[in-house]
């Protein structure tokens, strides 16, 4: 991929955006093919933001931040033609939890084979899953078409909005009762709650509920976490689509199909092109400075910043609405995950299931018990990252040898919880970063004791490094919480979900937006079509 | 009951799922796995290693083996230099194809031809007047197809051939797993592949060797179900699936020219006569009825008509062969969908197709039955040249 890291070509765009993640990209791709001249500037050497493949050590490529794409917008991947781009998605093949007692559990596509591991645990859960599954299907399957449109505002009044909240409201009386009970029990209750209402098994509960706290600082146990629970099925049911697994080449591939496909309808795309500021003339956006005191004009400015960068770092206060801004201001990021990526000697087996099965070749949860993931939540609400974290880790080596040299393997280690404003203030972490790394090693040789000794290289993000490092503020990995008071038409705030912002010509097309986070490119896309629509581009 | 390849001993131990069918006589898996898709990723991404015994063989050999098989099939094989193989087919007196396969040349007077059918009475029953013997090897040949980006790593660590140097449809000599065997650079998947041709009683070494190798490199023993998606990408047609043979049809309608079946560009015409020239002759004077194309339905056609029933759009798993009518814009039948499949690396719903001229230009919207709710209902299909996947890696 060649990207220019020089002097923009032109000294006026239709459109700047800044910041080339994944949203940034998609944005771009969007207004470049319907004819606009895009300028995409990204602060650091490679496009991606927290979507990105970086070869940290010789021979081993990382996923660094995201490591599996669940929910990329099969929409998106088909208009941009994202495979003649380089995108080759790898499927999941099981979802696998150890226990400290030696036992095992491993969900796979096949439903039998499932049913079986199951039934090992309680033959009752057995019988209930694929009933869960269903309904969690059916559930998606209403859900879904709010994340691949703008969010509907109910504090609106206007015909169009009414007319967007009638259709839902259609759809939702459409649902059984059960299913209209069901979804609503989704809104408000805990993860853990919700999975109780259906199973009795602990070791099937645990794994499952904590797909209700990534990226969240919330505990299994909180009112809200739920809903969560839905977006792992909103993946599966597309399932024909196969827009689930590994990314061949890491995630950093999706990032640059989509600059493929921006580059292709013409934008031009600038790494190490740091935005220092948004310029503001006459209440209107005109362009943007860059670090080295360039000045760039535009007849709109795209943020693919999160919204606090946005708002609180690169525009002068003066030209902000005070409400609108001590609204941003309270606006909820607190990051509470880290990451650490190993690059590994030889593949690390498991004690309770040796050998390197396809019971690896998916991802592999340590939640052992809901009072585990609870325990972890409780460092973490007092300033500590946790001493036994729930951890995702995928081995994206297993399936695919271009991220790793032969026999070697690389592991991706998703770290929950690991609390951005520690006791001791944020800025404590580099001097804990090491030792959050042991926790984590410590924690997975309990379950694979040869794994210390084959370590090559050793890649710990905390919080922290996550903002310095990728520009995600707070470490929050999703630009801002996922919590009900934060999404649909309250993402980032009321009245300014639709991706304008009071500032006339400043657009916003990430994940602060909606439909928020996880590698989507929903935000992008959506932003792009209200952009070009607007007239302002 | 079928035979047992000289792989089953191993093929059997891995195939969990206890998926087989009935290839050319012998028990063939489908998928090792109740799960199919790891084995088509392996032919994408690692490597894939099939059993093809199945596939008829047979040597020609004599000092007029070249003239004869120019005289058999649309190639002018004499052209056909030692070491190389080609890809063709075979017709009777009509220009109706027979069958299609593979030319090898081993050696100035020994040919190595693969079929998807028994061949021996045809090519026998052809070469009166030709000194040439032909042998039907089918039985004494094992043969393996290892298929995907790493193949050429994976054998280069079990041979001391050159595969390295082995240029697309070569083949050459090597010795592996101490088994004198035979490589070529060909495949039925589209991707960088190879097959291995060894004599059966050594099979059971090859394959071990190729396991043992491959095992770093991520092999993956694959089924015929993960070939037939791979092969539909690929645009490659199947005897019995996408074309019938001429000498099986009951009507003559159901018989094509190779034109027809998208083999047009096998076919040399101008040359020492062959078998099918004249009818072939007049056929390219009047132009071909129908081609053959591929398909990719509209998909926001296709998710348009599943939501209108409250469905997610749904594909099946593997490929389809069931042929499937295909409409013009007024409604107007203009020919079928033989098989197709999701793609998965496109992220694309694949047919390929018959249609009639005037039908086949790329980009042409034509329309295709879809069986929704089981009802039949049509949506946007846009004609498109073949091959949907051709990496460079296949060549290269």
């Amino acid at each position: 991929m060649t990207v220019t890291n020089g002097k923009p070509k032109h000294t006026v765009y239709d459109v700047i955006v800044v910041g080339g993640g994944h949203n940034g990209l998609a944005c771009a791709a969007y207004l470049a093919k319907a004819g606009k001249r895009v300028l995409v500037l990204e602060r650091r050497h490679v496009l991606g933001g927290a979507a990105v493949s970086e070869e940290i050590h010789p021979g081993f490529t990382y996923s660094a931040c995201s490591y599996i794409v669940s929910l990329l917008r099969p929409w998106i991947v088909r208009e941009l033609a994202l495979p003649r781009h380089g995108l080759e998605i790898l499927p999941l093949e099981s979802t696998f939890t150890p226990f400290p007692d030696g036992r095992s559990l491993a969900r796979w596509s096949d439903p039998q084979r499932t049913r079986n591991e199951i039934a090992a645990f309680s033959p009752r859960d057995a019988d209930v899953y694929p009933e869960f599954g269903l309904l969690m299907s059916r559930l998606a399957h209403f859900i879904k078409p709010t994340i691949d449109a703008p969010a509907p505002d109910p504090t609106s009044l206007s015909p169009r909005e009414l007319g967007v909240l009638r259709r839902l409201g259609l759809g939702f009386r459409s649902l059984d009762h059960e299913l209209r009970e069901l979804a609503l029990r989704l809104m408000t209750m805990s993860a853990a709650d919700f999975l109780d209402l259906f199973f009795e098994s602990e070791h099937l509960k645990a794994p499952m509920s904590a797909s209700g706290i990534i990226g969240t600082f919330l505990g299994v146990r909180s009112p809200g976490t739920a809903y969560v629970l839905l977006h792992h099925y909103m993946g599966e049911i597309d399932a024909s689509y196969r827009a689930w697994g590994f990314v061949k080449g890491g995630m950093g591939r999706i990032s640059l199909a989509l600059a493929g496909a921006a580059r292709a309808s013409g934008a031009e795309i600038l790494t190490q092109a740091p935005v220092a500021s948004i310029r503001v003339r006459g209440g209107r956006v005109r362009g943007v400075a860059l670090s080295n005191g360039d000045e760039i004009e535009a007849r709109a400015v795209v943020s693919a910043l999160d919204p606090h960068r946005t708002f609180l770092n690169l525009i002068e206060p003066a030209h902000l609405d005070s409400e609108f801004l001590s609204r941003i201001r309270r606006f909820k990021l607190r990051g509470s995950s880290g990451k650490v990526n190993l690059a590994l000697d030889r593949f690390p087996e498991f004690t309770c299931r040796p050998g390197v099965g396809a019971h690896l070749r998916g991802d592999v949860s340590i939640a052992p018990d809901i009072a585990y993931l609870e325990r972890a939540y409780d460092d973490a609400k007092y300033g500590e990252y946790s001493r036994r974290p729930f951890l995702n880790i995928v081995f994206p080596s297993l399936v695919d040898p271009t991220v790793a040299p032969l026999g070697k393997h690389v592991m991706s280690i998703f770290v929950q919880y690991a609390p951005y404003h520690l006791a001791e203030g944020p800025s404590r972490w580099p001097e804990k970063r090491e030792a959050f790394g042991d926790a984590v090693i410590a924690t997975l040789a309990e379950y694979c004791p040869t794994l210390p000794g084959d370590i090559l290289h050793r890649h710990v993000l905390t919080p922290w490094d996550l903002e310095q490092e990728y520009g995600l503020t707070e470490g929050n990995i999703f630009h801002g919480e996922l919590g009900l008071d934060q999404m649909l038409f309250l993402r980032p705030t009321a009245g300014w979900s639709r991706y304008r912002t009071p500032l006339g010509s400043l657009w916003m097309c990430a994940s602060g937006t909606h439909p928020g986070g996880g590698v989507m490119g929903a935000s992008g896309a959506l932003a792009a079509r209200a952009l070009l629509r607007s007239g302002d581009a | 009951m079928p035979i047992m390849s000289p792989f089953h001993p191993r093929t059997a131990a891995l195939c969990t799922s206890l998926l087989w069918k009935e290839w050319a006589g012998y028990y063939a898996v489908r998928s090792f796995d109740t799960v199919l898709e790891p084995e088509y990723q392996a032919i994408r991404h690692t490597a894939g290693l099939l059993d093809v015994t199945p596939l008829y063989k047979y040597e020609v050999h004599g000092q007029e083996a070249a003239a004869f098989l120019s005289w058999v099939t649309v190639r002018d094989i004499g052209k056909l230099g030692v070491r190389r193989m080609t890809y063709l087919c075979w017709c009777d007196d009509d220009g109706k194809v027979v069958d299609d396969g593979t030319v090898a040349r081993l050696d100035d007077d020994h040919f190595r031809v693969t079929a998807a059918e028994p061949a021996y009475a045809w090519l026998s029953r052809q070469a009166r007047g030709f000194d040439v013997r032909i042998t039907d090897s089918s039985r004494d040949i094992a043969a393996l197809a290892l298929q995907g980006p790493v193949s050429r790593q994976i054998l280069g660590l079990i041979t001391d051939a050159d595969v390295a140097s082995l240029r697309y449809f070569a083949i050459m000599p090597a010795r592996i797993g101490g088994t004198e065997a035979w490589i070529s650079r060909t495949g039925y998947t589209g991707d960088l592949g190879y097959e291995i041709w060894v004599p059966a009683a050594q099979a059971l070494r090859v394959w071990d060797a190729l396991i043992e190798a491959g095992r770093a490199h991520r092999i993956v023993p694959i089924g015929l179900d993960a070939l037939d998606v791979s092969r539909v990408e690929a645009g490659f047609i199947m005897n019995g699936v996408d074309y019938f043979s001429a000498n099986h049809c009951l009507v003559p309608t159901r018989k094509s020219t190779p034109s027809e079946i998208g083999l047009g560009w096998t076919v040399k015409l101008e040359r020492e006569p062959f078998v099918g020239q004249a009818a072939l002759l007049a056929e390219s004077a009047r132009g071909a009825a129908t081609a053959f194309v591929g398909l990719v339905t509209v998909w926001e056609e296709f998710e348009a008509l599943h939501a209108r029933f409250g469905l997610p759009p749904h594909v099946p798993a593997g490929a389809w062969r069931t042929p499937v009518p295909l409409y013009d814009g007024r409604g107007k039948q203009v020919g079928y969908a033989t098989s197709g499949a999701w793609s998965p690396i496109l992220k694309q719903n694949l047919a390929l197709a018959s249609v009639r001229r005037g039908s086949d230009t790329p980009g042409t919207r034509l329309e295709i039955e879809v069986t929704v709710e089981f009802a039949r209902h049509r949506v946007g299909a846009i004609v498109t040249s073949l091959p949907f996947y051709d990496p460079e890696r296949k060549k290269a």
